[in-house]
């Protein structure tokens, strides 16, 4: 492997590393906004112009409290949790295309850090491991009510999952192919997927909403009802890594969404803009796009998480294997139709 | 059975009375999406609503006119101290946060204190007093009102132990 391409892809994991943990932290500060805006209030203003420094403060926050390890709790398995939870939210952004290539100084550079071809599974086999912090961190504080909402984390996640496979079905259906790139190439222009995958789409962005612990699937951790889920023993950074991890998780989740449904990098009119900028600026464009489409999905979870109330637990399991699966399979039977018919004729 | 018929027999006085028919939902309503994307309009509306927050230390909200705040001991036209030490106020206060210690007044201080007996120490725990105002109902000598600001945080439990120099107010200026 030649240098050039080490030091292209060790500055393209530096960045997108850094821009997802940026967007996360400022995730925290938009959703104190946006929770206040919604309920008629101003949010955080002090810590700078327009609060604009209250992530930093938070996390300064959460740094310098005191570190408490339960003294009946296994000290290995209680920092691995936290470690795990972070390590497996930040390892999802590998595959996701962030632009088309661009041509730098007579290179042509991808902005991908990896495109392995089984891109879907790879984000599937991540974004499962998460579940791993959350049950290690449950089990590992020797606490009851930390065990139980472990648990219901646990079996929540895993519910979820299976629809949320079972509507990617139906898109590899229609795409014919597991790697994010191509998919995010085919959707050229405006033909994204959720124009022929509405249903799907519905599917899989109810199930993100419940993978990454989002009201109204928040149960692990419902505030309101229980010590804290999981959580409950876990002060100082540990914590804050856990609280992290969720936004982390709902900026790659986005990401996702918008990759695999809303077309990525691509939109109306890309290729007049692209013509018109050259072959550096006119990504760029679409890697501003993208983003713009990933702060839309993330201003959604937020506004969601304001509107709707928790699922009760029953009702929690009963949308997952009732609903959400019957139609993921009655998509997958639908799509399969339509595209037999559509090639025959 | 018993219950509904006592149900049937009672008869509304006003006319008021509605009874609700709760109809099994329809397909739509079963879906829940359309009520869910309602309530995210409401939601969103409310972005643009005027914002109900008051800015506190730089603005602050106008206390009712019953508002019941610090207290403070009162002074005469002369600017002499009102409270006599008679204990009334210590006695009625239900969260028993008032204590003093009386003393007699001496010939030079006449000034000073409008009785010839007057609390020498007057101590109130603000972290006992509940703000009920039954100190300044029981004063008969209208020296304890409770017109004062929100009483302010602190760090030791003995500094909210408020004496003569916070309560007493200042003197006139002539």
């Amino acid at each position: 492997m030649e240098l050039a391409l080490i030091i292209e892809k060790f500055i393209l994991i530096t960045v997108v590393f850094a821009l997802s943990l940026v967007v996360a932290m400022y995730s925290t500060l938009a959703e104190r906004k946006i929770a206040a805006f919604l309920q008629d209030r101003v949010g955080p203003n002090r810590a700078g112009p327009g609060g604009m420094f209250q992530p930093l403060a938070d996390g300064a926050k959460m740094f310098f409290k005191e570190e408490i390890i339960p003294e009946q709790a296994s000290k290995f398995l209680f920092i691995a949790g936290p470690s795990l939870a972070i390590l497996t939210a930040c390892t999802g952004s590998a595959v996701i295309p962030w632009g088309d290539a661009i041509a730098v100084a007579g290179r042509i550079v991808d902005l991908q850090v990896t495109d392995i071809n089984v891109g879907i599974l790879y984000i599937f086999g991540v974004v499962s491991l998460g579940v791993y912090g959350v049950m290690i961190g449950g089990w590992a504080s020797n606490n009851k009510f930390s065990l139980m909402g472990a648990i219901r984390a646990a079996s929540q996640n895993i519910s979820y999952e299976i629809p949320m496979g079972l509507s990617i079905i139906a898109l590899l259906l229609v795409t014919n192919t597991l790697s994010l790139k191509e998919i995010t190439a085919q959707q050229h222009g405006w033909h994204w997927n959720v124009l022929y995958q509405p249903l799907g789409f519905l599917l899989f962005m109810i199930c993100s909403f419940a993978e990454t612990n989002r009201t109204p699937f928040d149960l692990p951790e419902c505030e309101t009802e229980l010590v804290g889920g999981y959580h409950t023993e876990y002060s100082s950074m540990k914590l804050g890594f856990y609280l992290f991890a969720e936004y982390i998780n709902m900026f790659i989740s986005s990401a996702v969404m918008a990759t695999l449904y809303f077309g990525g990098y691509n939109y109306p009119g890309m290729d007049w803009v692209n013509n018109l900028l050259g072959p550096l600026w006119g990504p760029l464009i679409g890697v501003a796009v993208l983003f713009l489409k990933i702060f839309v999905f993330i201003f959604f979870f937020m506004w969601v998480r304001w509107t709707v109330p928790r699922f009760r637990y029953d009702q929690l399991m009963n949308l997952g294997w009732k609903v959400l699966i019957p139609l993921a399979i009655a998509n997958i039977v639908i799509t399969g139709i339509w595209i037999t018919i559509s090639d025959k004729l | 059975m018993m219950v509904v018929e006592r149900k049937n027999r009672m008869k509304s006085l006003t006319n008021k009375k509605k009874v609700l028919e709760q109809k099994p939902m329809n397909f739509w309503e079963r879906l829940y999406l359309p009520a869910i994307f309602q309530g995210m309009a409401i939601t969103f509306m409310h972005m643009f609503k005027k914002k109900e927050t008051i800015f506190y230390p730089e603005v602050k909200r106008e206390f009712s006119e019953n508002w019941r705040g610090m207290h403070s001991l009162k002074r005469d036209e002369q600017g002499r101290e009102r409270c006599t030490a008679c204990g009334l106020c210590a006695l009625a206060c239900p969260a028993e946060a008032i204590t003093m210690i009386a003393a007699e007044r001496k010939k030079e201080e006449e000034h000073l204190y409008r009785e010839e007996k007057y609390a020498s120490v007057y101590e109130i725990n603000m972290l006992r007093c509940i703000f009920c105002g039954l100190c300044e109902e029981a004063c008969p000598k209208e020296a304890i009102y409770l017109d004062g600001n929100i009483v302010e945080s602190d760090y030791l439990r003995q500094d909210f132990i408020y004496g003569k120099n916070k309560l007493v107010e200042a003197p006139f200026k002539a």
